[in-house]
């Protein structure tokens, strides 16, 4: 695991994903999409200048499969 | 569906010395009588006693992870609202057999430990979650006798697992107790914290509970007595393939693997390979086998672990890379389908092994194609189902590389159409 300062990480319901894609519209910066169309999340770890977006992100899934885990 | 109890798993393999649950024979001690005659009563001991036992003895979990059981159980301790205990005796593993051996063979102490479990955490209720081919009515029967004779203050009801391969993955053996399908779900909540019916929830394996109720008899320091100081006391092995006596064995953890091949009669060909931990596991070549011993941290090296005790045996003339295509499709089709990445990945990687496994037409493209598709599928899954089964895709490409090439250049060493990894249990 890379140990980033310990920010909050953006994490994954994948039960409850389906690969609607708004989280790689809106949070270019930490998502994209593979090629089915689930997100890609190389590096969870949300930097403060990206929490604005990460929580909008979070809030505008349609599936509410994203969180954001504190460690 | 009623199934034999029994006589559906061989026992015939020598017993090692430190044999704790299968000694001092492998007889069945079904019966209540041949159970306290064997090992007499649980000792009396309040909540406290049992932690400290499982904090002294070291015991850790059975199913595979490997986690200290007390662990769970002060988590479980620590949340709020009335706790729930599960014996998990799901054993989804095509490979595995040891945990219906011991609900066949041993129930009791599996049900001596669910009580002591029970105690610890203060549970109200508890379940058995029992493999699918056993005899539901036969568990219920003999619980009922206990419940008589004033063995369980904490009432037990039995449940059926589902046979699939993940039925007995933590969070869906929750889900199916609590009146869902038996699907991994997220993970947090653990379920230590929220579990079944949103309560409190130890779920341990089977063979941990009746390791912790021969502890509470023999005490810690005799639980230490075998194993190593990191990895005390011993396990049970289903060992098969190209072995002369398959079966289960008991062995302390850290003996060498070799010695355990030689408690299953010994290789019965010579020898290939050896799938260790079953279809979440990982292939060692036969030179590493040579020196590989059985616990956790000897493994690790190795990239391998006991996860929960397959061992099986590929000799000559069996081809690894069709016994592996074949697991590979099962593990695809067992795929619980809620998850994108599992769903539409081990499909396609199970083809591209196909496509190289029989006949080869996929090429070297195949090869780093599905490479390439499980790095995508890797750790993205509610579960380990896509994770274990690359784990056991990439070791065993490592360990069969040159039948690899062989089947690159339009060969296979295939001399056998006997079948080493079954893909549903037979019978």
């Amino acid at each position: 695991m890379k140990t980033t300062k310990a920010g909050p990480r953006i994490v994954v319901d994948w039960t409850a994903c389906d690969g609607r894609g708004l989280c790689a519209e809106l949070l270019p910066e930490l998502v994209s999409r593979d090629e089915w169309g689930f997100p890609l999340i190389p590096e969870p770890s949300v930097p403060a200048s990206l929490r604005d977006h990460a929580e909008r992100a979070i809030a505008a899934c349609p599936r509410l499969a994203l969180r954001l885990a504190s460690t | 569906m009623t199934i034999l109890f029994d006589e559906d798993v061989q026992t015939d393999a020598e017993v090692a010395a430190h044999g704790a649950l299968m000694g001092p024979s492998p007889a069945s001690q079904r019966e209540l009588r041949a159970h306290l005659v064997a090992h007499g009563a649980v000792p009396a001991m309040d909540a406290n006693a049992v932690l400290r036992l499982a904090v002294d003895s070291g015991l850790t979990g059975h199913g595979g992870a490997g986690f200290p059981l007390y662990r769970k159980l002060e988590a479980v301790i620590a949340a709020r609202g009335w706790a729930i205990v599960v014996a998990n005796g799901a054993e989804g593993e095509p490979a595995s057999a040891k945990d219906r051996w011991l609900l066949a063979r041993r129930p009791h102490l599996v049900l001596d430990g669910l009580q002591l479990v029970a105690r610890a955490t203060n549970a109200t209720d508890a379940y058995l979650y029992a493999n699918h081919r056993l005899d539901v009515a036969v568990l219920t029967d003999l619980l009922a006798e206990r419940r008589h004779a004033g063995l369980d203050p904490v009432s037990v009801t039995v449940v059926a697992a589902p046979d699939a391969f993940i039925s007995g993955e933590e969070t869906a053996v929750v889900s199916h107790i609590s009146g869902s399908a038996a699907l991994p779900r997220f993970k947090s909540p653990r379920v230590t914290e929220r579990g079944v019916r949103g309560r409190p929830t130890l779920v341990s394996n089977v063979e941990t509970l009746a390791l912790l109720a021969l502890i509470a008899r023999r005490g810690a320091a005799w639980f230490r007595s075998a194993g190593t100081p990191d990895a005390p006391g011993t396990m049970l092995l289903t060992v098969g393939g190209a072995v002369r006596a398959p079966g289960i064995v008991e062995t302390g953890h850290g003996t060498p693997l070799a010695d355990v091949l030689a408690l299953a009669g010994g290789a019965s060909t010579h020898l290939e390979a050896v799938l260790l931990g079953g279809y979440h596991g990982t292939w060692l070549t036969a030179d590493e086998v040579t020196f590989a011993k059985l616990s956790r941290s000897d493994l690790a090296p190795l990239g391998a672990s006991p996860g929960a005790g397959v061992v099986v045996a590929m000799g000559a003339g069996t081809c690894g890379l069709v016994e592996m295509s074949r697991v590979m499709s099962y593990l695809a089709e067992e795929s619980a389908g809620q998850c994108g990445p599992c769903l539409n990945g081990l499909p396609r990687i199970a083809n591209e092994l196909k496509s190289v496994a029989f006949g080869g037409a996929g090429g070297r493209r195949a090869v780093d194609e599905m490479l390439r598709l499980g790095g995508i599928v890797v750790g993205r899954g509610a579960c380990h189902h896509p994770d274990g089964s690359m784990r056991f895709l990439r070791s065993g490409l490592r360990v069969f590389a040159a039948e690899v090439e062989l089947h690159l250049a339009g060969r296979c060493s295939r001399t056998s159409s006997d079948v080493v990894l079954p893909t549903a249990v037979t019978r």
